[in-house]
């Protein structure tokens, strides 16, 4: 190992590459904000529209609502039907995306220079005119339907809603955002419009544009497209409380491979240790080959393909997760490790030079996410989202450097619970069986 | 709306002629040479970030590999990072990761490739540490038993645990009958079981060599920097003399229709697949892959193409339909149908539906508005193509590895604009005959016994 050292000190002196990422706050004569990267090598711009609350903001009794309103949103728009749009879309060759997931709904657009007002045009009236054809509705809704039956056979989609429902019960966190069968199918074109209502709204809204478009023209470009929103939209639910307990939840299902899901509850992101618990992770389990777990489990032992951990700090809740895949009749050794890995974190921390190593991969690798229009323009909107300063990616990486090893041991005393940590296993695990600790 | 509408057409029209002029062509990002001892090198530049990736592609892939060791390319791909005479096992990871980097690999029919995305002042040790294991791999016993236990897991996520997986690998069996593109790529569990350290050494020392493998250098680069770099660490690497001539056993023809049905206890929508043999891209001739690869966007690329029209919007017998070619490939490919039927239609129904479909659209001809706006959208992709020259790299570096050359990468994109509506249905009359069709179903099985387990 003597060679790897004498490369972290290289790097340490010689500094990471960083590329240079200049930002600009756009505020447009209508008053809405938005973040912009000019970049006019290439002609065309990528844009980053995101309405916070996603599909949290459900109505009572309308479980997967704005999940498929989101869906349906490029159905149709205006005096465009369905496939009339779809054909419109085409012959501008832009494209635009739309996803919901628990804390946002997206729209991402990408569009030519050399047409972009009629793109744009095309992409108003889908935000503001989308058509919910009931002959839509239905076809999507059947689509949807066919992918919750296939989730329900499916061991790492059972996984993940049994691990869901456990960590937040009744909270939106703790179902499908996609709703159920049965919930969906009660769904009217009403309801769609008032998903669509609660979740477009100026209050929750984020831009990021990057790409060959200058600040005024994209400030001409969000009051068209967005300027007429509702001032408001619907109110955000509470935080959700993580009701994770120690102990192993088995699912019956039968298949060769055991998938488990692991976690307890995290940390915020603007915790002010945030970064240390970062760091600790990476050592634990966020690398792709080098994390204790993938040593442990998979390079020493062969017991799976792959395992991982990660924080995942979302606006109502935040957990400290993972996940492994095992035979059925390795699964159980599989869970030990990882709990032994837990508890040796928990009690005994990480080494300097784990530390090290940790940090000259997260600064090193910090500047190969800016690669691409549409991926810049998400991290944009990222960061407005997480309340970020606009000089954050020059400062970012000092924040990971400046963590001490007494931060990462501490948080790993604070953070890591190894009596808490809970594992649902879906398979025909041998040698596990439900367990409360 | 109307108006806009007219706009957008009189927009499109104006500009369409335009977009073929200003799209800079994607020639001017790439340089090539070859090294003497065979080692071809491509490279792509991007100086907007500080950033690369280096990536090689060895010529060998899971249908070279020989009778009885199926998955022995794929076991070698993760055994190239064990050590080497220089690096201990898991070093190369732990070095590029603590040089800020990302790395990884992937292994194919016709190819496996090594690559990583680093900081653009780190290429020289990448360089160094990836022609250390062209040739330098050291394994043990120990090895072999712990990485062989992690790739039958990777077995048991990728296929084992997932129904389609296992009907798509029963598929591809009964479509090839004598070419290695009928068995899979990970390889048969009982043959995995079984491969051994004399497997993978003898795979590694047949095909790990410079005559056998393409570099691709994408991102914040210069060609002479590269071939610098690549003289020094490639350079002195010789040449493999006995590297064997690439001819696999080839299909006969196809003279009878063939059906599988497979059930599963996992499977919650049922689906009908069929397939065809179908030509590949072949160097200078690329002419009826190009008529393929346009037939597959017509009939099943997206919310306006045939099938959709047909089977989802107008008799509404399906709730998904797609149409698959790939022509990346050494030797013959398929041309693939997926239909999903909708709720209370049996996949009779929905199969007898994409039959009507696909004779009607042979009898009916190309609609040539939906031929222009999937030409125009090809035209755009390659403006946001320069987005992703690492998409860029990865195209050389698979063409490149099924014998394509950069010519032909580069001619492509023309080709696929010159294919008229009338090629496209001559390719589908040659190709979409039902006395060569492979049709599969998944079904549903409501037994307790699972007839796939294990």
């Amino acid at each position: 190992m003597k060679h790897l050292m004498i490369l972290i000190l290289a790097l340490v002196f010689a500094g990471p590459a960083m590329a240079e990422v200049k930002i600009k706050e756009v505020t447009s004569p209508g008053g809405l904000t938005a973040w912009l990267v000019e970049d006019h090598s290439i002609p065309f711009t990528a844009l980053e529209i995101r309405f916070r609350g996603g599909t949290s903001l459900d109505a009572p009794g309308k479980r997967g609502s704005i999940h498929l309103m989101t869906a349906l949103i490029e159905e149709g728009a205006g005096d465009l039907e369905s496939r009339a749009y779809a054909r419109t879309l085409e012959g501008l060759a832009a494209s635009f995306g739309f996803d919901s997931s628990s804390d946002s709904v997206s729209v991402s657009a990408r569009f030519l220079s050399e047409n972009r007002e009629a793109a744009l045009s095309l992409l108003r009236d889908t935000l503001h005119h989308p058509r919910f054809d009931q002959s839509a509705i239905d076809r999507v809704r059947g689509q949807v339907i066919s992918s919750l039956r296939s989730d329900a056979k499916d061991p790492d989609a059972i996984a993940a809603a049994t691990f869901r429902r456990l960590a937040y019960g009744d909270h939106p966190y703790g179902s499908d955002g996609a709703g159920t069968i049965e919930t969906i199918s009660g769904l009217s074109r009403d309801d769609i419009i008032a998903a669509k209502r609660a979740v477009f709204s100026r209050e929750h809204l984020y831009i990021g544009a990057v790409g060959d478009i200058t600040a005024q023209e994209l400030g001409a470009v969000i009051d068209d497209l967005l300027g007429d929103l509702p001032a408001t939209g619907a109110t955000i639910p509470g935080l959700a409380t993580v009701g994770l307990t120690g102990g192993v939840t088995v699912v019956d299902f039968d298949t060769p491979q055991s998938v488990a899901l692991f976690g307890h509850a995290g940390i915020d992101q603007d915790d002010p240790d945030f970064f240390a618990a970062y760091v600790l992770n990476q050592v634990l389990g966020g690398g792709s080959f080098e994390s204790r777990l993938m040593n442990e489990v998979r390079e020493k032992r062969g017991l799976t393909y792959g395992v991982y951990s990660y924080l995942s700090p979302r606006d109502l809740a935040a957990t400290y997760r993972g996940g492994v895949s095992s035979a059925n009749g390795k699964i159980a050794e599989a869970i030990a490790v990882i709990s032994d890995e837990w508890a040796k974190a928990a009690h005994e921390g990480i080494t300097k030079a784990e530390m090290d190593a940790a940090k000259t991969y997260l600064t090193g690798a910090y500047p190969l996410r800016f690669d691409g229009n549409a991926r810049i323009a998400g991290i944009l909107v990222a960061m407005q989202m997480q309340d970020l300063p606009i000089d954050y990616i020059a400062t970012r990486n000092a924040r990971v450097e400046a963590v001490t090893l007494a931060d990462v041991n501490r948080v790993a005393s604070e953070l890591l619970q190894p009596e808490g940590l809970r594992f649902v296993v879906v398979g025909k695990p041998e040698g596990l069986q439900d367990r409360t600790d | 709306m109307i108006r806009v509408l007219a706009t957008v057409f009189a927009t499109l029209t104006a500009t369409l002629p335009v977009l073929a002029q200003t799209t800079p062509d994607n020639k001017e990002l790439v340089t090539s040479f070859t090294l003497d001892n065979g080692l071809q090198v491509i490279v792509v530049e991007d100086h907007r970030a500080p950033v690369l990736q280096h990536m090689i592609w060895y010529r060998s892939g899971a249908a070279d590999e020989p009778r009885g060791a199926s998955g022995v390319a794929h076991f070698l791909e993760h055994l190239l990072f064990k050590a080497t005479d220089t690096l201990e096992a898991g070093e190369f990871s732990a070095t590029v990761a603590a040089n800020g980097g990302r790395d990884n690999a992937f292994t194919s029919y016709d190819y496996t490739a090594y690559f990583q995305r680093v900081a653009a002042d780190r290429l020289d040790l990448m360089m160094r540490m990836e022609a250390d294991r062209m040739v330098n791999i050291r394994l043990t016993e120990q090895n072999i038993a712990t990485e062989r236990d992690v790739i039958l897991e990777e077995r048991n996520t990728r296929v084992e645990n997932s129904a389609r997986a296992l009907f798509s690998e029963q598929k591809s069996a009964i479509q090839y009958f004598n070419h290695r593109y009928g068995v899979p790529v990970i390889g048969w569990r009982h043959e995995m079981e079984a491969l051994d350290l004399d497997d993978a050494l003898s795979f590694y020392r047949t095909y790990y060599a410079p005559n056998n493998a393409t570099l691709v250098v994408s991102g914040d680069v210069t060609p002479d920097e590269v071939k610098a770099l690549a003289q020094k660490h490639y350079g002195v690497i010789p040449a493999n003399p006995d590297l064997p001539v690439r001819v696999r056993t080839q299909e006969p023809p196809q003279t009878a229709a063939r059906r599988m049905r497979y059930k599963d206890p996992r499977v919650a929508q049922e689906y009908v697949s069929r397939s065809y043999l179908a030509p590949e891209r072949n160097s200078g001739d690329q002419e009826t892959a190009a008529a393929l690869f346009l037939l597959a966007e017509i009939l099943g690329g997206g919310t306006t193409s045939y099938l959709t029209e047909q089977l989802q919007f107008e008799t509404q017998v399906a709730v998904y339909t797609g149409a698959f070619y790939s022509g990346q490939s050494l030797d013959q490919t398929t041309f693939s149908v997926i239909v999903v039927p909708a709720e209370g239609v049996s996949l009779e129904e929905v199969e007898a539906a994409m039959d009507k479909g696909l004779a009607d659209f042979i009898d009916g001809g190309v609609d040539p508005d939906q031929l222009a706006r999937i030409k125009m959208q090809l035209r755009a992709s390659q403006v946001y193509a320069r987005d992703n020259v690492d998409g860029i790299a990865n195209r050389y570096g698979r063409a490149l590895s099924v014998g394509l050359t950069i010519k032909d990468v580069q001619d492509w994109p023309d080709i696929l604009q010159a294919v008229t509506g009338e090629q496209i249905i001559e390719a589908a009359r040659e190709v979409l005959r039902p006395e060569t069709s492979v049709t599969g179903w998944l079904m549903r099985d409501a037994g307790l016994e699972s007839e796939v387990s294990q």
